[in-house]
């Protein structure tokens, strides 16, 4: 049969062939346990015994659940403070290294290391930088000043920024990174024909800069938003022992999922917060494209 | 002559052969699981070497995981008709095993349930269902007061406290500031997040004259006067009396281990890991009483039970393993290995064991324990935790805090036994 095909069909069978790895590979890898996922959320399954099925009763319980609610409202706090202030603060370092050449690679080098650490170790040191005295080293500086400490991760308030700190800063590196590649495709010749005409600098940063960057900052948006909304090592390693801080202050979606499945056993449950997460990304990233996207 | 020489020997290898497959063929092999801390692994190592060398025909393997995936790798092998024939795990699971059908009862024949009513701690009467258990524990754990000799020492304190006002006397004199007024040595370690809450629920809410829970555990009962000022009395020990800080050193056991912390509330699986920090100088004491001098103590143990997957002789050399490793030999071997106390009175409560100075508090303490039936053990811990942090940190009343933690769990309850 094979050989009574024509050229273009033989090269689209195996166009088919090879492409079916990564097919069989999505949807076995992927696909098939989402969908597990949405299934296992409308049954009650403790890892040990038979599924039995619940209907929206774990749906029902997240609605109905005040701890869902705190943690939804620091899920979008991760996500709200996080975006912005890496983003300003990844724009400011990429701009400004852009224009350097003295050491140009040894500080890029240095701003991308702390992307490339494992987030547990880091986590584990910020954990050990945030203790109260005597073994904390920001508390033990306060502390020589003469100034009390500041109980940083035992609070209710402090908590979150405290965490939301070593996160922005591990994503700084590959930010600038990003921000570097989209400055540099700019062509010159637009900041050539500026200088012509005499425009000050902040108007060059306004007019041309920004606008001509809108494709790498709709790329780092999306991106660290969904790295905000994900986050989950630096909480769960600054905070093991009371995981998600003092009364659930810095708790993220992805924490309380993980406790409802390996904590509580409570699948279906964890099963449905799941769900929404990935409801939640998919809206966010939707939103985000439509809105930075040129029209 | 020589040729039936030849032949009777060639005989005789044959038969030699015959019994060798024979006898491996009688060969059984059953696997033991269980989680993984350094001392167990190696008690139970030494174990089944023992068993071994007496059960020449059966061989055991353990596999052992980190705590975190056990739960899910036994849930996932047995069913499906791998994994042990003989498994740990914690008392407060049995409920879950049972109903999931992962283990089968002990036969009756030989683990016959009056005389183990008879020989071990009472509390593993919880094991028992009609005329069967369903799984028995090696060891057992209780809690005791750690103390750093060296700080008491240097502060003159001639030993350690009987009550708990005398622990508050004591633990003012252990704590030390710096200039900036913070906490750079506390008297007492403090933390919800360790064994603190067992000392809360069972202890310290029974001093204050309440009694934490009715109906087998599944009723909270320590919205109460008692209940409110036993946590007045936790939570004074930072807010009033200044003698401990939460959080301070992350953890309760590191403060004491890096001689930070004059006293250290926590279980016997402790002493393995004191015994290794170098230079500390340590001792061990009973809790303290109150001040009608009523004790008490929090005690829990793991067990090991028969799983679904073991039959015929795998089944029968399963019976046999648990029969020795709930021996009296086996559990002075736990106790000198890991430190965890012999869940049978007739081998803890020995003149030798009672009287031995690190193990002596733990045994004697077993004798008044309560042992709590938690339905999800880290969530009924939270409620506790942020009972704490309420009060602490956002300054609500010990009753509205106590009132707040009993309804959240009393849910949790209510959920679990439905």
């Amino acid at each position: 049969m094979y050989r009574n095909l024509s050229v273009h069909q033989k090269q689209v069978v195996w166009a088919w062939a090879f492409l079916a790895i990564p097919i069989i590979f999505y949807a076995v890898i992927r696909f098939y346990p989402t969908a597990n996922a949405m299934l296992i959320s409308l049954q009650d399954w403790n890892l040990l015994g038979d599924r039995v099925w619940a209907g929206w009763e774990n749906y029902d319980k997240l609605w109905n659940d005040p701890i869902f609610w705190k943690v939804f409202r620091n899920t979008f706090a991760y996500l709200l403070i996080g975006t912005p202030i890496s983003l300003l603060v990844s724009f400011a370092i990429a701009y400004h290294l852009d224009k350097l050449r003295f050491m140009h690679g040894f500080l890029r080098m240095l701003y991308f290391l702390p992307f490339m650490t494992s987030a547990v170790a880091m986590a584990w040191v910020w954990r050990w930088f945030y203790q109260p005295v005597p073994i904390g080293l920001f508390n033990n500086f306060l502390s020589t000043l003469g100034i009390a400490q500041i109980e940083f991760l035992r609070s209710t308030t402090l908590a979150l920024p405290a965490i939301l700190a070593p996160a922005v800063w591990a994503g700084l590196g590959f930010q600038v990174i990003i921000f570097m590649a989209g400055l540099r495709a700019i062509p010159r010749s637009y900041y050539e024909a500026a200088r012509i005409d005499g425009v000050s600098g902040w108007t060059v940063l306004w007019e041309i800069t920004i606008p001509l960057l809108k494709p790498t900052i709709v790329f780092i948006v999306v991106f660290s938003s969904i790295g905000f909304l994900r986050i989950f090592d630096q909480v769960f390693n600054m905070t093991t022992g009371d995981p998600g801080g003092p009364l659930n202050s810095t708790k993220p979606l992805v924490l309380m999922i993980y406790q409802s499945a390996f904590t509580d056993f409570d699948m279906g449950y964890a099963a449905a917060q799941t769900v929404v997460l990935f409801l939640v990304l998919l809206i966010v990233s939707l939103v985000q494209l439509r809105i930075l996207q040129d029209r | 002559m020589i040729a039936h020489h030849i032949r009777s020997s060639a005989v005789g290898a044959t038969a030699a052969l015959a019994l060798l497959t024979g006898t491996a063929k009688a060969e059984v092999e059953i696997e033991y699981w269980q989680y993984f801390f350094d001392a167990r692994v190696a008690a139970m190592e030494q174990l089944i070497e023992n068993f071994e060398t007496a059960n020449p025909d059966i061989t055991v393997k353990m596999t052992h995981f980190p705590y975190a995936d056990y739960r899910t790798k036994v849930a996932a092998a047995i069913p499906a008709g791998e994994g042990p024939d003989v498994v740990q795990l914690f008392y407060g699971w049995l409920n879950d095993y049972v109903a999931a059908n992962l283990i089968q009862p002990l036969p009756n024949d030989s683990f016959p349930p009056d005389m183990i009513a008879g020989e071990f701690f009472p509390m593993v009467s919880a094991m028992r269902e009609g005329d069967n258990y369903w799984a028995l524990p090696t060891a057992v754990r209780s809690l005791a007061l750690f103390y750093n000799e060296r700080l008491f020492e240097e502060a003159g304190i001639a030993g350690p406290p009987a009550t708990l006002d005398e622990m508050i006397e004591i633990a003012k004199k252990l704590t030390k500031t710096d200039a900036a007024g913070n906490i750079t040595q506390v008297g007492i370690t403090a933390g919800m997040t360790a064994q603190d809450h067992h000392w809360f629920r069972e202890v310290l809410v029974r001093q204050f004259g309440g009694e934490p829970y009715l109906d087998d555990y599944k009723t909270v009962n320590y919205n109460s006067d008692a209940g409110v000022k036993a946590a007045e009395f936790y939570v004074g020990l930072a807010n009033e009396h200044e003698v401990t800080s939460f959080g301070f050193m992350d953890e309760p056991q590191a403060a004491f281990k890096a001689g930070r912390a004059g006293m250290h509330i926590d279980g016997s699986f402790r002493i393995g890991s004191l015994n290794k920090t170098r230079g500390l100088k340590w001792g061990v004491a009973e809790l303290p009483a109150n001040a009608d001098g009523m004790k008490s103590n929090y005690s829990s143990y793991w067990v090991n039970a028969i799983t679904t997957k073991a039959e015929g002789e795998k089944y029968d050399a399963a019976v046999k393993f648990m029969q020795y490793v709930t021996s009296d030999e086996a559990m002075q071997i736990w106790l000198d290995v890991v430190g965890e106390l012999p869940a049978k009175p007739s081998v803890g409560l020995t003149e030798a064991n009672a009287n031995d100075e690190v193990f002596g508090p733990f045994i004697r303490g077993l004798a008044y324990a309560n042992t709590t039936k938690f339905a999800n053990e880290s969530a009924q811990r939270q409620f506790l935790i942020d009972m704490v942090e309420r009060i602490d940190l956002e300054g609500q009343s010990a009753a509205d805090s106590v009132a707040a933690a009993a309804e959240a769990e009393q849910k949790l309850l209510d959920e679990y036994y439905n």
